[in-house]
């Protein structure tokens, strides 16, 4: 008898320790599971505000870099599940389809300037908002392209690109600086080219195609078009081919922050790098659109989109998913939330201010000239990790010896690997 | 012999006894729900949803052994799992012999031989991953000269994790091996000089016999070691470099762990596959680490 007294004090002792706070109000609540930790501070700040102001329970918890998707399905099988998600891609979008609200109809969607950025279903139904896009292209050193002797208005496709940079690196040692960066295939670096440049690729063959949705398969009809973009950055650059695998990011990014190299292909992310901490003059850099050989590019933008889509949780109760709906729409149209979002990047909000950030205004400038957006086509990669990783392992193999032979190792990774990965995903 | 009447004072006391014998459950209980908690309930979770399809926990839908057929069926898993057993039966090898010379010598009486354990046991206090990125760099380098880089081919990668790992565990290994050949007894190596045995016939006769039991331990951690492999598998090669061979990827240099991980991944079909790859996982090593001590243990001696 005593035995079990003592059981059942002991538990009444560790349950004790663990009561749940569930005191659950009819005004719903707000859990947003954020994915970028970069912006944890600004959102935590804005999240207060709104709780002062509408008494509505509002969380917003940031999930370790790198740790987005095991931190979501963890989140997701508790009883308080977050009721506002990350999903990052169409791929990512077959994964989390159930447990995605669809917005379609939210006032919140009528706040957008642009539903490019949206996650669309197979259905048709709206899925996921895209609240923050970004930009990339190829950063171009302005005062050093002049000491060179170019100018940025001879640039103006793939092969006037070609014959500036060619000029650039033939000269390399008497101008003390070559045309670009290192493109480095570590894994710090290797996205650039894999995910980034690919997309160019992958763009204009769904372009097309007229695809918009993810295809089973690829033809690689613009596969030559990346190799020659490929080897210009290669050929043209003081970087070893063999020892690109080990070659980092910030290795690329210090080379043009210090002035050895005039083009970068990277992001509108790396403005308060250049400018804060490289001290690169503002109205020295810009971003020109990436050329490789397409015919009619005279006419691109920079590749413009996002792997920041919220999503409303289909799961929690509807007192929940009226308080995030609510809450995403005061986000977009009060002035603190305006303020908050577009401190973190570039938002898609009619009530969005100008940009700080030089290269967005740059690819804001293109737009307007009537130049059209290269979306984010690699959107759509299936196992999009994997994927990469093999199109790295055949550059890498390739850079270090450019023949023809392995070129189709490459053309192999696109093509082939593309078609294992769909069928691996929905194997 | 007649018990000794207590006089309440020892700790076998009846008076402190008893009360613990009728309380322990209160003192035994929150470490007993941690370990169902953080352990058993875990466990008995990840088997069972190795027969489900699922993406959270909580939408699991049962299938049966669906997962284990498209498991085996992954040529990744095939190639990660022969890769695995062969890195296990080199660096078991490789590590346990090094290790165990090492430890001889250091213990001859040599000048320094405190500085130089010191040294060895060293590498075994980096992390993982940090050596993973050190050894890349170091082996990078010295490829260069010949043009070529690690993750060209998968010899490079093998031979490489190969090296870091015996480079990170032959420290640990040899305190172990240490310890066993400081207690080999002082009277029997007397009485093998006194017979006149080689130093051959006093290794093998004399000292092995009696270190067995630290080769019983240090065989078992290196063979669970190369099973468990995976943040130096991750950091090194990443199990670049990726070919296709037979309509499917292949990942070179992936060890059981990584490819595990990796699996998971993939997308949320294959998140049951993964868990089914780790249950397999699971009974491999335990079935081998099982079996290894029962051999090892066989021939150990008693002192």
């Amino acid at each position: 008898m005593k035995k079990i007294l003592a059981l059942a004090l002991a538990l009444v002792m560790v349950l004790a320790l663990a009561i749940p706070s569930a005191f659950a109000a009819d005004t719903g609540r707000v859990y947003w599971l954020n994915m970028k930790p970069e912006a944890d501070e600004a959102l935590q700040a804005m999240a207060k505000v709104y709780e002062e102001a509408t008494g509505v329970p509002t969380k917003i918890v940031t999930a370790a870099s790198g740790t987005y998707s095991d931190t979501l399905t963890a989140e997701m099988a508790k009883s308080e599940a977050p009721t506002l998600f990350n999903i990052g891609n169409g791929s990512a979008l077959l994964d989390w389809d159930d447990y995605a609200l669809a917005l379609d109809g939210a006032a919140v969607l009528d706040e957008l300037t642009t539903k490019d950025f949206n996650l669309v279903n197979e259905a048709g139904e709206t899925k996921a908002l895209g609240w923050i896009y970004e930009s990339f292209g190829i950063i171009v050193n302005k005062a050093l392209l002049e000491k060179a002797g170019h100018s940025l208005d001879e640039i103006t496709n793939f092969d006037s690109l070609k014959a500036v940079a060619d000029d650039i690196h033939a000269r390399a040692d008497e101008l003390g600086f070559d045309a670009f960066t290192s493109a480095g295939l570590d894994d710090s670096s290797a996205w650039r080219f894999t995910g980034h440049l690919a997309n160019l690729p992958l763009f204009y063959e769904f372009r097309d195609e007229g695809i918009n949705t993810q295809p089973a398969t690829l033809t690689g009809a613009y596969v030559d078009n990346f190799r020659a973009i490929w080897d210009l950055y290669i050929d043209d650059a003081a970087a070893e081919k063999t020892s690109l695998t080990t070659a980092t990011g910030d290795q690329a990014e210090a080379e043009f922050g210090e002035g050895k190299a005039v083009f970068y292909q990277n992001g509108t992310w790396e403005w308060s790098a250049m400018v804060d901490k490289f001290g690169l003059n503002p109205d020295d850099i810009t971003m020109i659109p990436i050329y490789c050989g397409v015919a009619g590019e005279e006419d691109a933008g920079l590749c413009s989109g996002t792997e920041n889509c919220l999503a409303v949780n289909a799961k929690v109760s509807e007192a929940d998913q009226k308080a995030t709906l609510d809450f995403l729409l005061w986000c977009v149209t009060s002035e603190e939330g305006i303020a908050t979002l577009s401190s973190i990047g570039d938002i898609p909000f009619k009530a969005a201010p100008a940009s700080a950030n030089g290269f967005s205004v740059a690819g804001s400038d293109l737009l307007a000239s009537g130049k059209y957006a290269v979306t984010w086509a690699f959107n759509y990669t299936p196992n999009v990790d994997s994927w990469r990783t093999g199109v790295k392992d055949a550059l890498a193999k390739y850079s270090a010896d450019q023949t023809d032979a392995n070129w189709a190792d490459v053309t192999s990774a696109f093509v082939d690997g593309w078609a294992i990965e769909y069928n691996m995903v929905n194997g | 012999m007649r018990k000794k009447k207590n006089d309440g004072t020892a700790v076998n006391s009846v008076l402190i006894r008893r009360p613990i014998q009728r309380w322990f459950p209160l003192f035994i209980l929150p470490t007993f729900l941690c370990f169902i908690i953080g352990f058993i309930w875990p466990f008995i979770q990840g088997i069972y949803l190795s027969f489900c399809n699922f993406n959270t926990p909580r939408d699991a839908k049962w299938v049966g052994f669906a997962n284990y057929i498209k498991a085996f069926k992954d040529a990744g898993f095939v190639h990660a799992f022969q890769n695995t057993a062969a890195f296990a039966v080199v660096s078991i090898v490789l590590i346990n012999v090094l290790a165990f010379f090492i430890a001889y010598a250091l213990t001859q009486r040599i000048r320094g031989a405190n500085l130089y354990r010191t040294v060895f046991f060293m590498p075994n206090l980096i992390g993982g991953v940090v050596l993973g990125y050190i050894w890349a760099m170091i082996f990078d380098a010295i490829l260069k000269r010949y043009s070529t880089y690690l993750t060209a081919n998968s010899t490079y990668g093998f031979w490489g994790l190969v090296i870091l790992v015996a480079w990170q565990q032959i420290g640990y290994m040899m305190i172990i091996y240490i310890a066993g050949l400081q207690s080999v007894p002082e009277d029997m190596l007397e009485a093998a000089k006194i017979d006149g045995a080689t130093g051959w016939q006093t290794l093998t006769k004399v000292i092995i016999p009696n270190v067995m039991p630290s080769i019983t331990i240090c065989t078992f951690l290196t063979l669970t070691n190369s099973f468990k492999l995976f943040d130096q598998n991750l950091a090194l090669t990443g199990g670049a470099p990726q070919v296709i061979m037979n309509g499917a990827k292949v990942n070179m240099t992936e060890l059981l762990a990584l490819n595990i991980y990796s699996t998971y991944n993939i997308s949320k079909n294959w998140h049951g596959a993964a868990q089914a790859k780790a249950v397999v996982f699971f009974i491999l090593v335990a079935v081998l680490a099982i079996a290894q001590q029962t051999a090892t243990r066989r021939k150990e001696v008693q002192q």
